[in-house]
């Protein structure tokens, strides 16, 4: 449906921020585009949309080559992250302005921005103006523009960000069922992990103008492709430890593990079989796959219980080892006294393997 | 006793403000409320009418408003306040300030270099680069584009003061154009973009709506500069035969020259009912706009 190759885009100034990236979106899909400031997920959307011209490189819309067409033509809608609606019109000009720059007549437009209001619970406010309305309203408006003049694609951009926490949780579902309704392929950018993982079908994790991995939210979550990603998905970051292959096990931060015994790929059990001595590996695993032992273990991270924070229906508690952090996840009722010494354990197979930052297998 | 925020009390605050007020009575209020006297007169620079002045009531607004002279006047001033103040200041600085919108760098700096240098020159000193530009024998604007002894000046003197003015005073509009603009957030612009808007639509649909207040103030302001604009009478003193004669040069050369003082101060008053006339225009577009806002 959306396909880019090659694109590249180079600020004045040298700013790389696209560095020849591929992607494929799917017909109807979800898509999500993350990643932290300033790695180009906005840059690629504002290209996809024709707001930026790419140094090189081309987008296909539909299989149109659109990559020379203004943005009026690509047929795509977007919504910005402060909804850019129009102060001086109201809720129902708001909505109906693609229709009129197309030259619709008044009343099917008028008509047309009632029915999707009517969808949108925005009935009620048709006759208002921006400045009336609550962020949630506006957002619902800045919606229902875009669905009003039936695009190819909708373009968000970080649609969620300007909602307090509580409406964001609502808006999210809300998003996710209206997506899911009109089936219309739907790119958004975001800087949340959490809102990525939550509503996209894939995500494009993005990391200096490239993609790091794409992926549906599970695959993304359990087989991070490379520690940036690893670190940058889950709400709280994975373990990360420095290790090493020999003798047969693993050598982790004190730890002595089990190397992994069905490596997918196989490229890790290579490694491993090989039993290759200083075989230097990064050891991953999320504190929520992470049990915490208050007795000896020879496979745990033995540390010292630094910090506790409350999760609600859990703790993470923060070991502090000999030149390393670990941390885990903990159900309610069972935390650690501070300044005890703790072991945190590894769930079997919940590791992951890393070798110069890409994943190598699983352990 | 006091309700006021120092603490002064009415009585001292009445004496801190008392000399202002003995200056603006003075050297305002007085002169006006004189000017509004004079009217009545006959009173002239010199002769009988000077010693001993008659009053005289309307007549002199009656012969002023039937006076060919002043009517012309009326008509080339509200030709030189359109072209000059509306489309040419106004106008020419919208168009600069929307051209230059959003660019860095080296082009931006020397436009607005140029056009700030022509608002900072004294008037006297920009009167006689003018002179100098447009003469009929030795002029800059006759060696630039060969055609000497084509007299500006002369042949088109309501144009030449046309374009000096624009020249001179577009760089206010321009800066003030361009602060609006910066207040036009761009996603709206590129919202209309995405819908298909061309640029004329976004500036019809998005940015004049937004920046209505600033146009109207703008257009307010050289509006009345440009009408009470006396620096042009450098160039042209109001010739030849009158042709470029706006409303400030025809008060100047019937009160003063003429020596029709009574007489040049009632067309004094109906040039500030004029300016009066703008500034009601002006506030009541205003009311209705925060109206609408609300």
């Amino acid at each position: 449906m959306i396909s880019v190759h090659g694109l590249t885009k180079v600020f004045p100034g040298g700013v790389r921020a696209l560095d020849s990236l591929d992607l494929e979106i799917g017909e109807g899909e979800f898509f999500a585009l993350l990643g932290p400031s300033g790695c180009g997920k906005t840059t690629l959307l504002r290209t996809i949309a024709g707001l930026e011209t790419p140094t090189s490189g081309s987008v296909v819309i539909g299989g149109t080559d659109v990559t020379a067409l203004p943005p009026g033509r690509r047929d795509v809608a977007m919504v910005f992250q402060d909804y850019a609606l129009f102060p001086h019109m109201d809720v129902t000009d708001n909505i109906a302005y693609p229709l009129r720059i197309r030259k619709v007549p008044r009343a099917r437009r008028r008509a047309r921005a009632a029915e999707v209001a009517d969808r949108l619970s925005l009935t009620e406010l048709l006759g208002r103006r921006p400045g009336q309305l609550s962020g949630g309203q506006q957002q619902r408006v800045a919606l229902a523009r875009a669905i009003a003049c039936h695009p190819r694609a909708f373009l968000f951009d970080e649609p969620l960000s300007n909602l307090d926490a509580r409406l964001r949780l609502e808006a999210r579902t809300f998003l996710k069922r209206l997506q899911d309704e009109l089936g219309v392929t739907t790119v958004f950018v975001t800087h949340d992990q959490g809102e990525a993982l939550a509503l996209a079908h894939r995500i494009a994790v993005m990391d200096a103008g490239r993609v790091a991995q794409v992926g549906t939210p599970a695959e993304v979550f359990h087989r991070p492709a490379t520690t940036f990603v690893a670190s940058f998905i889950g709400s709280t970051p994975m373990n990360l430890l420095p290790g090493r292959m020999g003798d047969g096990a693993l050598h982790v931060a004190g730890a002595v593990l089990p190397v992994p015994g069905d490596p997918p790929g196989g490229e890790a059990g290579r490694g491993a079989g090989d039993g290759g001595d200083g075989g230097e590996i990064v050891y991953g695993v999320r504190p929520e796959y992470t049990d915490l032992s208050t007795t000896r273990r020879d496979d745990g991270f033995a540390g010292e219980v630094a910090v506790l924070e409350n999760l609600g229906t859990a703790t993470l508690v923060t070991l502090e080892g000999p030149g390393h952090l670990v941390q885990a996840v903990v159900p309610e009722g069972r935390e650690p006294a501070l300044g005890t010494t703790a072991w945190a354990v590894p769930r079997p197979g919940r590791a992951l393997l890393y070798r110069d930052d890409v994943l190598v297998g699983r352990a | 006793m006091s309700t006021d925020a120092v603490g002064l009390g009415k009585s001292r605050a009445v004496v801190f403000a008392l000399p202002a007020l003995v200056l603006i009575g003075v050297f305002l209020v007085f002169p006006a409320l004189w000017t509004i006297y004079l009217g009545l007169t006959d009173y002239r620079l010199t002769g009988l009418a000077a010693a001993d002045p008659q009053v005289v009531g309307a007549a002199n607004y009656t012969a002023a408003l039937g006076d060919e002279r002043f009517r012309s006047s009326f008509w080339l001033t509200a030709q030189y306040v359109l072209g000059s103040a509306v489309i040419g200041q106004a106008g020419l600085g919208f168009t600069l300030a929307w051209t230059l919108r959003g660019r860095r760098g080296a082009v931006r700096r020397v436009v607005e270099g140029l056009v700030l240098l022509s608002w900072i020159l004294p008037g006297s000193v920009v009167a006689f680069l003018w002179i100098a530009l447009l003469d009929r024998d030795g002029g800059t604007l006759n060696a630039l584009l060969g055609t000497p002894g084509a007299a500006w000046l002369l042949d088109h003197p309501m144009l030449s003061i046309i374009v000096f003015n624009t020249w001179r005073g577009t760089a206010f509009s321009m800066m003030l154009y361009s602060a609006a603009l910066e207040n036009v957030p761009v996603s709206h612009l590129e919202t209309a973009r995405l819908a298909g808007a061309s640029t004329l639509q976004q500036l019809r649909d998005v940015v004049l709506p937004q920046i209505r207040v600033h146009v109207l103030t703008n257009v307010l302001l050289t509006s009345l500069w440009t009408f009470n604009d006396f620096t042009p009478f450098l160039i042209t003193a109001g010739g030849p035969e009158g042709r470029s004669e706006i409303l400030p040069f025809y008060v100047y050369n019937t009160a003063l020259r003429g020596g029709q003082l009574g007489f040049g101060a009632a067309v004094s008053f109906l040039i500030l009912l004029i300016n009066l006339v703008f500034a009601l225009a002006y506030l009541r577009l205003l009311r209705n706009r925060r109206e609408v806002a609300v």
